[in-house]
């Protein structure tokens, strides 16, 4: 009996089916934790970018504080290739829920055209000073980088970095996240030289030469220091037709204060 | 798993805790440990051991699939046909590493993100279908869940001891990520010993290797040296 087709097939499908009730019940029923974890999650790492311009270290902060900080201080916003605002009917149209800047997956976006492209734009305000914080996406070594970018309201220095990856070698290319120092070398770098033209930064092997434009290589993770490189530039580059008309905002706001 | 526990055998002669059972239990720490004498899941214990923290949560993953494991395996071991047990074993053993997976997502999403794929190759440990072969099937469900909780101590106690020498050598801290966070030697002004202003300790860098899965390598070696050496019982073995 217990060796007959019959038998093992019951045995088989009853297990099947208890196992699959059980994982999909406990799936569904923690589904908005999971959510609201990488929500936050995410948020941690954005503000990281900023970290020098808050009040405790991001890790020290609980969920409910970063939750905080996004609701009083950030602004978000969302821009096409072009420059130009989406508005949250459009974004959702598009299969993010919620319709804001944080809800976009840059890991999905990635796969478009340039073009094409949606891109999530946080302000952080503090006292007085604005900061613009862009979000990039690469490749490293072995899968994908990302990060975040921080920059003043010149719209040329930058006031702050974060990166993440998703499988760099530990001790080697994971320290672009790992290692504080890697991404603090970031801080007031400059993105465009002394004529106005975008050179974006460069992680370079062997060391820095140039102050205002490069930054130290790690050593022994080349190709992923050579990813971060190209992902700066392309990332940055994205958000182009953006920044150009925002400085064309800023250059009218201006204009009166020179005549004074 | 309420309903499980109610239908534990019930208690013959024999005392619930009793020489065997303590035995089970300690056995796997020490005389037959599932990483420094059985050897087997090594590649968790490379990949995940950079950082104590981590590698604690995963001792308790482990123990909770291995425990749990040995105790349905052990429930159901006269009804599972004997052509498809192995298939019956990994169904099991795949639940359990689900359970685990969605329960760390919701409790820890930071440590979850750290582990990443080594939870979800629970699965393929080689302890805990081991034990389900070697003993569950076997052995009646108290023992089982004894035997379960042993070994992923077992291999739980080896995993934080080479994390702890590989985080406090290759990072200069301890627990790193927990609330229990310590920065102990390093060359900024959070840790401890600041070794850029130290004037005895200026010479001492972070060695980068301990970070590396090689390193695990000469820790688990080491440890099994000093095992065979300290432990008379397994001089004569293999």
């Amino acid at each position: 009996m217990r060796n007959s087709s019959n038998y093992i097939l019951l045995f088989v499908g009853t297990l099947t089916a208890i196992v699959a009730l059980v994982l999909s019940l406990m799936y569904t029923g923690l589904k908005d934790v999971h959510a609201r974890n990488e929500a936050i999650f995410n948020k941690r790492a954005i503000l990281s970018a900023v970290s020098n311009y808050l009040e405790k270290p991001v890790d020290k902060m609980t969920d409910q504080e970063v939750q905080d900080v996004f609701d009083s201080k950030m602004e978000q916003k969302v821009v096409n290739y072009q420059g130009e605002p989406v508005s949250s009917e459009d974004v959702e149209a598009l299969g993010y829920k919620g319709g804001k800047a944080e809800d976009i997956d840059m890991a999905k976006e990635k796969k478009k055209p340039a073009e094409d492209r949606i891109y999530p734009v946080f302000m952080y305000e503090d006292n007085g000073n604005k900061y613009y914080i862009v979000a990039i996406r690469g490749n490293g070594l072995w899968d994908e980088i990302w990060g975040n970018i921080a920059i003043k309201e010149d719209l040329n220095t930058v006031a702050g970095a974060s990166f993440d990856h998703k499988g760099e070698t530990p001790g080697l290319g994971a320290e672009i996240k790992d290692n504080p120092a890697f991404s603090k070398q970031f801080q007031g770098k400059e993105l465009y030289d002394d004529n106005g033209d975008y050179v974006s930064i460069t992680v370079r092997k062997g060391g820095a030469k140039d102050p205002e434009h490069e930054v130290d290589a790690i050593t022994g993770a080349t190709i992923t220091c050579d990813g971060v490189t190209d992902m700066l530039y392309n990332g940055i580059k994205n958000y182009q037709n953006y920044f150009e008309k925002l400085k064309a905002e800023q250059g009218s706001g201006k204009m009166g204060m020179l005549i004074q | 798993m309420a309903e499980t526990a109610t239908t534990q055998p019930t208690k013959e002669r024999e005392p619930l805790f009793g020489k065997q059972e303590r035995k089970l239990l300690t056995d796997p720490l020490n005389d037959n440990n599932p990483i420094t004498v059985q050897v087997l899941g090594i590649c968790s214990a490379l990949a995940v051991t950079t950082l104590v923290y981590p590698s604690i949560v995963m001792s308790i993953a482990v123990v909770f699939v291995t425990a749990f494991a040995n105790l349905f395996t052990s429930l159901l071991r006269t009804y599972i046909p004997k052509q498809v047990r192995m298939i019956v074993q990994l169904v099991i053993i795949a639940f359990l590493v689900t359970v685990v997976e969605l329960t760390l997502k919701a409790l820890n999403y930071t440590v979850y993100k750290q582990l990443s794929v080594f939870i979800g190759l629970i699965i393929t440990n080689c302890i805990v279908m081991g034990r389900l072969e070697a003993f569950a099937m076997a052995n009646k469900p108290w023992r089982s869940l004894i035997d379960g909780i042993g070994n992923g101590l077992g291999y739980g106690a080896i995993l934080i001891i080479v994390a702890f020498f590989r985080e406090f050598f290759g990072k200069g801290s301890l627990f790193a990520g927990s609330p229990l966070e310590m920065k102990i030697i390093g060359s900024t002004a959070e840790y401890w010993i600041n070794t850029s202003d130290s004037v005895w300790m200026g010479w001492y860098a972070n060695n980068n290797l301990f970070v590396f899965p090689p390193a695990a390598m000469f820790i688990i070696g080491v440890l099994i040296w000093i095992q065979r050496a300290w432990n008379k019982k397994l001089v004569d073995i293999s």
